[in-house]
Order: structure tokens, then sequence, then C-alpha cells
């Protein structure tokens, strides 16, 4: 089998390791998992049973289970935490996956799904549609966000050269490039509005949850639902790529397909999150990192473990910041990082990285 | 299998000249960059200094450069007002440009910048703090930020010293998690400040080069020019760290020394240009890439990246003073924007990098 000469060939780190039979691996692998899965369910429950009002359980499952429209406190439930909840699960998951395929793509440790320049074009994208069409409330956001994520993502794939051959680097180069224009046009918006605008944009870029509904729910579930079934498929292609291009290609990987399919998740996954929650940036870039601690560099295992970490991250850092900021709330984007980086230079420190 | 033999000629594009016992390692290619370079950055500055709002003609400028001049309101502007300006552009320029090249090569990456050991970030932290917490007073301002980036600085590389031993890997990584704490708090900052700071701190972080005074000069033209030599004596064994701590250090390389005095040499200029004029966007990046494919040589491209860094930030300036822009565009923004697009232009015209 192809995959077993993969982790083994990629990593020299890797032999250091204790041997476990390959059938073994596997079933720890499920049960991790599976257990990701049980934990997460169980912090989605609390996010929504936490919140800036305190509401008692008791009106919280009745909430769910018989709605009364007239009832404020089962609105808020529904309408509030419901999908605040579901959509932190639903951001982390895209984040996550987006953050591996786009090391792998890249081959570059570095590299966040930001890199594609997606971030910088949601922002540039949502700063405009506060600036110039006063649009106020986070689900008009959202659609200006995916435009610009999509329209910058592309731009940034044609200016990093498919037509010249696929190189990494061109691409890492022309996505920061790009970034950096992006980001000064929104800065340049922002120093010469008024102050109303700024105020509405410091609030979104830091990424927050807080007041995201079913409206911002539903395209963002859909979307991303979407490309991570595509990213599935896309794993042992990554996996033969990450032997360089001509392996890959002796394996069967036709590197062209596999960049333009995985520019397009990326693309859709990242840009989506962002537009939904704002730039989180952190999540996408460390969670790889992790899962690729625990599970090795295959991207069977990886991707999964990948999403799991960082839906994990996200939904655990939302209920922390409204618990940390009562009676207010810290947003998830700055919680995200206040945890997450002091655990990841922790995990630097204390043990050795598996490489890319 | 002889020409595994080791011999003295010199690496395909460049010469050797000797004269007696002393010899010196160039290349024609980067010696006529330089040169291009250099002129260029000379250029723009004098058009700099010739725009503004009273106009004043070229050969005046040059008069009163020579200390020919009246002694009147020119000679005022001139001398207080512009050159101040023109010379914290130019030696920021080069300090950037420099502190870039070394963390592209410490790090190896293509993205290495003075922010990859989370100085950019950590610099606005302590500005963030001082504008949020305490006041908006300039000089207080530039204090806080080369305090906040130095210190961040040295706190990455701290973190990353395992038994002595720093792994470019986890400077990179720890850099990340620092970066990533530091960015936090600023945003926590800027949402939890007062509307007015918070605006106040905004515009600081676009990079200035307004009002600029001989104060803003001296710390970044001493401390650029005290730096370079050193820069310049470690860029040889830098490069070959490049190929591993393992191989430099059996070709006698002093890796870990080598570096600390390089990253603290990198460090120190970007803390200088933070200082000069706030964080500047993308010059550190880009100056670097631009200098190592225009020189298409196989040696650490300083003195290069310094000059290009500086014509960046020159024709920036020069494009903010003359456009007839309704809108107010900060020269840290406008660096971007002009690096950005000729970086993208380069990419989209060469088919090799």
């Amino acid at each position: 089998m192809g995959a077993a000469i993969f982790t083994h060939s990629i990593g020299p780190k890797q032999s250091q390791q204790e041997v476990v039979p390959r059938a073994l691996r596997a079933r720890r692998r499920y049960w991790g998992l599976a257990l990701c899965a049980v934990l997460l369910a169980a912090l989605a429950a609390a996010s929504v049973f936490i919140g800036t009002r305190s509401i008692p359980p008791r009106v919280t499952v009745q909430a769910i289970i018989a709605f009364d429209p007239a009832n404020s406190e089962h609105l808020l439930v529904w309408h509030l935490r419901l999908p605040r909840a579901l959509l932190g699960i639903v951001v982390g998951c895209a984040l996550g996956v987006a953050g591996a395929i786009m090391q792998a793509l890249t081959r570059n440790p570095l590299a966040d799904p930001g890199i594609l320049g997606v971030n910088a074009g949601a922002t540039l994208a949502i700063v405009a549609a506060i600036a110039f069409f006063d649009i106020i409330d986070v689900s008009g956001y959202l659609w200006f966000g995916l435009a610009g994520a999509a329209l910058a993502g592309v731009a940034v794939y044609l200016l990093g050269g498919i037509r010249q051959g696929l190189n990494p680097v061109r691409l890492v180069l022309a996505g920061s490039a790009l970034s950096v224009v992006l980001l000064a046009l929104t800065q340049i918006i922002t120093v010469n509005s008024n102050e109303q605008v700024f105020d509405q944009f410091r609030h979104w870029v830091v990424g927050s949850l807080q007041g995201r509904g079913f409206d911002v729910l539903l395209p963002t579930a859909v979307l991303t639902a979407l490309a991570l079934g595509a990213s599935i498929a896309l794993a042992r292609m990554l996996d033969a790529l990450a032997l360089g291009h001509d392996s890959g290609k002796a394996l069967g990987a036709s590197p062209r397909v596999v960049w333009i399919a995985s520019a397009l998740i990326v693309i859709v996954l990242a840009g989506t999150a962002t537009a939904a929650a704002g730039p989180i940036s952190f999540i996408g870039l460390t969670a790889p990192h992790v899962a690729r601690f625990v599970v090795g560099p295959d991207h069977r295992w990886l991707l999964p473990f990948s999403m799991a970490f960082s839906a994990l991250m996200v939904v655990g850092a939302d209920i922390l910041g409204r618990l940390v900021g009562h009676p207010g709330e810290v947003a998830v984007g700055i919680m995200v990082a206040l945890i997450g980086g002091p655990f990841f230079i922790v995990l630097v420190q204390r043990w050795r990285m598996v490489r890319l | 299998m002889s020409k595994a033999l080791p011999s003295l000629k010199a690496p395909p594009n460049t010469r050797l000249w000797r004269y007696g016992g002393w010899s010196l390692l160039y290349s024609p290619r980067a010696l006529v960059v330089g040169t291009v370079l250099a002129m260029l950055m000379v250029v723009t500055a004098a058009l700099v200094l010739t725009l503004g709002k009273m106009d004043i003609g070229p050969g005046h400028v040059l008069a009163v450069l020579l200390g020919k001049g009246d002694g009147g309101l020119h000679d005022h502007i001139i001398l207080n007002i512009r050159l101040p300006r023109v010379l914290t552009a130019l030696f920021v320029g080069v300090a950037l440009g420099i502190s870039g090249a070394v963390f592209q090569s410490v790090s190896r990456n293509a993205l290495g910048s003075p922010d990859v050991i989370g100085f950019t970030t950590g610099a606005a932290t302590g500005a963030l703090a001082q504008i949020i917490l305490s006041g908006p007073d300039p000089l207080c301002i530039a204090m806080a930020a080369v305090v906040g980036g130095v210190l961040t600085a040295v706190a990455v590389y701290a973190l990353a010293r395992q038994g002595g031993v720093v792994g470019s890997y986890r400077l990179i990584l720890t850099g990340i998690g620092v970066g990533a704490v530091l960015t936090a708090l600023n945003g926590l900052m800027l949402v939890r400040g007062d509307l007015d700071d918070a605006v106040m701190a905004n515009l600081w972080l676009a990079g200035s080069l307004h009002a600029r005074t001989w104060d803003h000069v001296w710390p970044v033209m001493i401390g650029t020019a005290l730096l370079v030599p050193v820069v310049l004596a470690g860029a040889s064994a830098l490069r070959m760290i490049e190929m591993g701590d393992d191989i430099a250090s059996q070709l006698g390389i002093r890796v870990e020394r080598v570096r600390l005095t390089m990253i603290f040499a990198a460090v120190v200029l970007a803390a200088l240009a933070v200082g000069a004029a706030g964080p500047i966007a993308f010059v550190a990046l880009a100056a670097p890439q631009l200098a190592a494919r225009l020189c298409r040589g196989t040696g650490l491209p300083v003195l290069s990246a310094g000059l290009m860094g500086s014509v960046l930030l020159l024709a920036a300036d020069l494009l903010t003073q003359s456009l007839p822009l309704a809108v107010s565009v900060p020269i840290g923004r406008m660096t971007g924007i002009v690096g950005g697009i000729y970086l993208i232009w380069l990419l989209t015209r060469s088919r090799q990098l």
C-alpha cells in the first residue's frame, strides 16, 4: 500500500517513535476522533447554556424542545445562542482544514489560510461595505466578505502563476503582496472615514461570533460542508504531492489538479469563515501543527484531526470569552490567541514538532 | 572525479580581485545593481526635497544644501523640515531592508521579516499601551514602541532557546505563538479603549513621516551606520548557516554566535526604524526579495537590500506628496501599495523566481 511508504518517508523523526502496528494505530485514531466529537458536542451544549444573560438550564432545554416565540429567553436561546454555538463549530472546522491544506500546498509551516489573500480581501470588502454602503448588520457583511475573499483568492492564484508552472514560493509571495496592498487600502479607508466606521470595523476585525443568527449560519454551513467534503477526496493526493512534484506525478497525483482543487477549497473555507466571524488568524496556523504532533503528516488523518482540534479551540474560546469578559464579552478571535498562544509556545518547547 | 577537487577559481557570476596577498570576491552584477540603486536613491531623495507646499526649485535646494543659502525662510524649510523627513525615510528604508534580509536568511523563509520573532507586533503593543493607557505624546510613543519591540524579540529568543541552541524552526514557531498573543492584546486594547484613543492608535499604526525633526534622524542614522558593517561581516557566515546548522559548524562557523549577533543587529535596526517612522509595511519583506532577484547572486544581499529599502520608501513618499489625492494616504500604507504592486508585477513578468 502506498500510504505506508508515505508516512515513513516524509519525516525522519517518524522512525524514532515507537513502532505501533498499523491496524492498532488506526483504531486508536478512530477512538481519538470519536473522543474529540464527544468533547465538541459537550462544549457546544455548554455554549448554549452559558451567556451574558443568565438563563436557567431548565428554560434553555425548554426553548429547544418546546419553543415559545412569546418568551424572550426562548428567543434568545433559539435565535442567538444556538446558531452561535453551531457557527463556532462550522468556522472552527473550516479554518483547521484550510490551514492544513495551505501548509501542505505551500510546504511552508508559516502558511495560514490568510496567505492566499483571502482574509485581506474579506476585510477590505467589509470595511468598504461599512464606509460606503452604511451596512451595519453582520448578515449584510457576510456577502461582501465572501465576494471580497473570493476575488482576492482568485487574483492571488492567477498572479501566483498557474500559467507559469506551480511554485509554492511564488504563490506565497503573490498572496502576501496582495494582502499588504488590500490591508493598506483598508487602513486608508478607516483613516479617512469618520469615527463610527472605525468603531464598527474594530469590533469586526478582532474576530467575533457575537450576534450571528441563522441567516449567517445557514450559508456558512452549506458552503463549508461542500468544501469539507471535497477536501476528504483530496487528502490522499496531498500525501503524494508532499513527496515533491515529480514523485507525486509518478504516484498518480496530477499537481495541477491538486493545486487548483485545493486552492478553491481553501478560498471557500477560509473566505466563508472570515466573512462569517471576522479574521481569526491563529487557528488555521496552529491547529494543523498540533494535529501533526498527534498523528504525524498523513493527510487522511491530519485533515480530520486539524478540523476537530480547531473546532474545539473556537467553541471553547468563545465560551471562555463570555465567562472572562462578564458582563460583556471578549471576542473569540482574541481569546483564541490569548489561550492558544502560550499553549502553543509550551508545545514547541516541550516536544519536537513534526516537520512538514 | 577530478572536478571534485577544491579549485581556486571564482564561483559562477563572481569575479576574484587580487592584489598581492589580498583578494576580494565580488559579483559584477551586484556591483552594477548597487550603483544603480544608489543613484536612484539620491535622485528620489533630491526630488522629494523639491516637493512641498512652498515651491522651491532644484537649483535653490542644491544651493541651500551646499551652505550657500540666504539664511531666509527657504533655508529653514529645507534644512529643518524637508531634509529631516528625507533622511528619516532614507535611513529607515536602509534599516528595514537589511533587517529583512537578515531575518529571511535566519528563518530560511521568504516570508521572514522582523515580525517573524514578533518584533513589529511587540512594537505596536508598546505604542498602543502608551496611547490608550497613558497619552499620545509622540516621543513617548516612539520609546514605548522600541521598548515593546525589543522586549518581545528578547522574550521570543529566550523562549526558543533550549540547551544553548536556538533552531530556526523553533524560533519561527515561538515567534508565531508570542506574536499571536500580542496581536490579541492589541485587538483587546483597540476594542476596549476609548474610541478617540483607538482612532489615534490606528493613525500611529499606519506609519508616518510627518513632522520629523533632527531628533528623529540622528538615532536611526547613527545606528544604521554602526550596524551595517556588523551585518556585512557576518553575511557570508549567515549564508552558510542556511545550509543547516550541522553543515555550517563543520565548515568552522560558530553557528549560535553568528545567529545571535545577526538577530541582535537586525532587531536593533528594526527598532530604530519603528522609533523614527512607526510601522512601515512591506519594506522589510519586499526589499531583500527584490534585491536578490536583481542581483541573481549567491550572497546575502545586504547592501542592495538596504538601498532597495530606501528607494522603496523614498518613492512611496514621492508618490504620497505628488499625487493629487483627495484622501490622506499614510506613508506606511503607501509603501504597502507601491511595494506590493511592484512585487506582483515582477511575479507576473518573470518566469522564474
